[in-house]
């Protein structure tokens, strides 16, 4: 089933929630669609299983308009990000429920119904828990129960809105592996919505990067790693450390140490450097090159260690170092930083302010008022 | 779930003010309720089962069944309507009609019966078409309808409203998507999550529909084995000094009541011990 989605637009009131969205999804694909809240995906969800209706904009399934029928008709399992089981209804029932409600005549019989329900028990791996109602269940169950009942009516298309969500991180990476393998044993196109983008990242064929309404870069998860469209995909996707710099030549100028430019033929200019911490150094010899830095703190497990330091204007930056370089560094002790590889973002060309590096874990992340110039 | 929260009574503090919880109600409730019956059962169970079998209190009972067979269903099916529409569209004056549906617990049912009359008596607005058609609606079993009906509205849908907002409108969403239509959606997942709710919301409506007395009086008109429903007619009877005979009448609808209780404490048992009665799911 060939998904073509063409252009599409949806406003909410002034927001406009998709401006002008275009993608494809190939028969068998899975896609993630990434990016921050607000970006649209979830909008998009829900236009493709019927519950919006875009202003306009196109969407086929195998040449077919499916903007003309109704959600009802769409044959599309949506799994909801709350699950939505029907209550009082048991397992068997709920995963039951898209065939019984079918009308007479396309209705399969009672014993196919029930042989169905039983290969998807299996398939979902919550044999024996058809008797139990929802409120019975973890978690990890009612998700597994959600997709079941989802698979039941075969979909054209399988759609998910974070359905890990509401899930510990551990229930979490084992279920992402099981969808996968669900949807490698069925082959049906699978379209999931989320905001994290390691998930994102480890479930999909290709990732389709949102932000805005708009689709930032659609490709392979190594694909927006190696060659991010925008400094916008680039900071989505990991860990950032900025820094002022200029462009020459194709190559980065920094106080002290030059870097790589990632755009292909970057025009001469100002603008501000966004580097990973895996592409960046720390040197503490004598006569190193590169800008002044202080050690501020170094955590980590494993062979790498991210070491935390700052510059004199107060800016800290993330370097992540393998073991061995790292324990030769103290906290207070003076270094010297240089990047590898930049990707400059040429519309920010604020003077270097102090700034913590960008992460992406929660916690560390403020929300951004408009008043903040960052 | 309460009662596993809260912890046994064995320190002297507490024992006191549940004695004295207990005391007030025997005496503001308990008191009242034996004295219904002993005064019923006055002059012996001749008299006691003499009462029901006098016509004016047949059609009495009659008449307030009735009002409640026909004032429950249509509750019900205005409350579904309106709890349906309340918690699962978004609509201008919406706020307005939460109101609306809780004004005639606010107002004294004196004038929910007398609206009916300033709106269909004599010389109501709508009295002279109504008359020149031939309908007798005030002083007549219609007017009662109407009353009961008015005052039992918020009964059933106050008891939805909150489930279902709760509830939200995922459950349907997903039927729709797995292809089930309004009325399968709505029989397969609407109504069967609100089911004890309704019933409750049921039973306190037929309650109070078959006790009602203050709007049904002033649409009555008081005219014996015609428009008197019980709780009329035991105040006829007490005014006329026939003490059996009102208490006898009383007996009958507290036992109503007392039976609406029962049957509600134990659809909330039922409701309890089955997991998906409920609108919560656990954590």
């Amino acid at each position: 089933m060939t998904l073509t989605i063409d252009r599409v637009y949806k406003q909410f009131g002034r927001f406009p929630a998709l401006a002008g969205v275009s993608l494809e999804a190939r028969d068998g694909e899975f896609l993630t669609l990434l990016g921050p809240s607000g970006s649209g995906k979830t909008t998009l969800l829900r236009v493709l299983a019927g519950l919006d209706r875009p202003d306009h904009g196109c969407v086929f399934l195998d040449g077919q308009d499916f903007l003309a029928l109704s959600a009802r008709e769409r044959r599309v399992g949506l799994v909801f990000q709350q699950y939505a089981l029907f209550r009082h209804m048991t397992v068997a029932q709920n995963i039951a429920f898209g065939l019984d409600v079918r009308p007479r005549r396309t209705r399969p019989p009672r014993a196919t119904i029930k042989q169905r329900v039983q290969e998807l028990l299996a398939l979902t791996q919550i044999e024996g828990l058809g008797g139990r109602y929802p409120a019975q269940l973890s978690g990890g169950q009612r998700q597994r129960v959600a997709v079941a009942r989802a698979l039941a009516v075969e979909p054209r298309l399988l759609l998910l809105d974070e359905p890990f969500g509401a899930l510990d991180a551990k229930v979490r990476k084992e279920l992402r592996d099981e969808l996968r393998r669900i949807h490698d044993a069925t082959g049906v196109t699978t379209i999931l919505v989320t905001h994290d983008q390691e998930e994102a990242m480890a479930l999909a064929d290709r990732v389709v990067l949102m932000n805005a309404g708009r689709v930032e870069q659609i490709g392979a998860p190594w694909e927006l790693d190696d060659a991010p469209a925008s400094p916008f995909v680039f900071a989505f996707l990991g860990e950032t450390n900025r820094l002022a710099c200029e462009v020459r030549g194709g190559v980065a100028r920094f106080e002290g140490f030059t870097a790589e430019v990632r755009q292909p033929a970057a025009a001469d200019g100002r603008g501000t450097a966004l580097f990973r911490p895996y592409d960046t150094r720390l040197d503490a010899s004598a006569n190193a090159e590169g800008l002044p830095v202080r050690v501020v703190d170094v955590r980590g497990r494993g062979g790498v260690r991210a070491v935390e330091c700052q510059a004199l204007s107060g800016q800290r930056f993330i370097a992540e170092l393998p073991q061995s370089a790292a324990d030769r560094l103290e906290v207070g002790q003076r270094a010297r930083l240089t990047a590898r590889r930049v990707m400059v973002d040429f519309a920010d060309t604020e003077p270097v302010r102090p700034r913590a590096p960008e992460r992406l874990a929660p916690r560390e992340r403020r929300p951004i008022s408009p008043s903040d110039p960052s | 779930m309460n009662a596993a929260a809260a912890r046994r009574v064995d320190r002297p503090g507490p024992l006191v003010l549940v004695m004295v919880a207990v005391a007030w109600l025997l005496v503001v409730i308990g008191l009242p309720l034996a004295t219904v019956v002993v005064q019923a059962l006055a002059k012996g169970l001749g008299v006691f089962f003499g009462t029901f079998r006098q016509p004016d209190a047949v059609a009495a009972i009659r008449l307030t069944l009735l009002a409640a067979a026909i004032a429950v269903p249509l509750n019900a099916a205005f409350g579904l309507a309106a709890a349906w529409s309340i918690a699962k569209f978004e609509f201008r004056g919406k706020s307005l009609l939460i109101t609306l549906i809780d004004l005639p617990l606010s107002m004294s049912p004196v004038i929910s019966g007398l609206v009916w009359v300033l709106l269909l008596g004599a010389r109501g607005w709508f009295g002279p078409v109504l008359a020149a058609a031939g309908v007798k609606v005030i002083f007549a079993v219609p007017g009662i309808v109407l009353a009961t009906i008015l005052v039992t509205v918020p009964l059933i849908a106050r008891e939805l409203i909150p489930l279902m907002i709760e509830q939200g409108t995922e459950e349907e969403l997903a039927a729709t998507t797995l292809g089930a239509g309004g009325w399968s959606v709505f029989f397969r997942v609407t109504l069967p999550n609100v089911r004890w709710a309704l019933l409750h919301g049921v039973l306190l409506c037929n309650a109070r529909a078959m006790g009602e007395f203050g709007a049904v009086s002033v649409l009555s008109g008081h005219i014996r084995g015609v428009t008197e429903t019980l709780p009329l007619h035991i105040e006829a009877l007490y005014n006329d000094y026939d003490f059996a005979g009102a208490f006898s009448a009383a007996s009958l609808l507290a036992g109503l009541a007392i039976v609406t209780l029962i049957a509600k404490t134990a659809l909330e048992r039922a409701g309890a011990v089955n997991p998906s009665s409920r609108g919560f799911h656990a954590p």
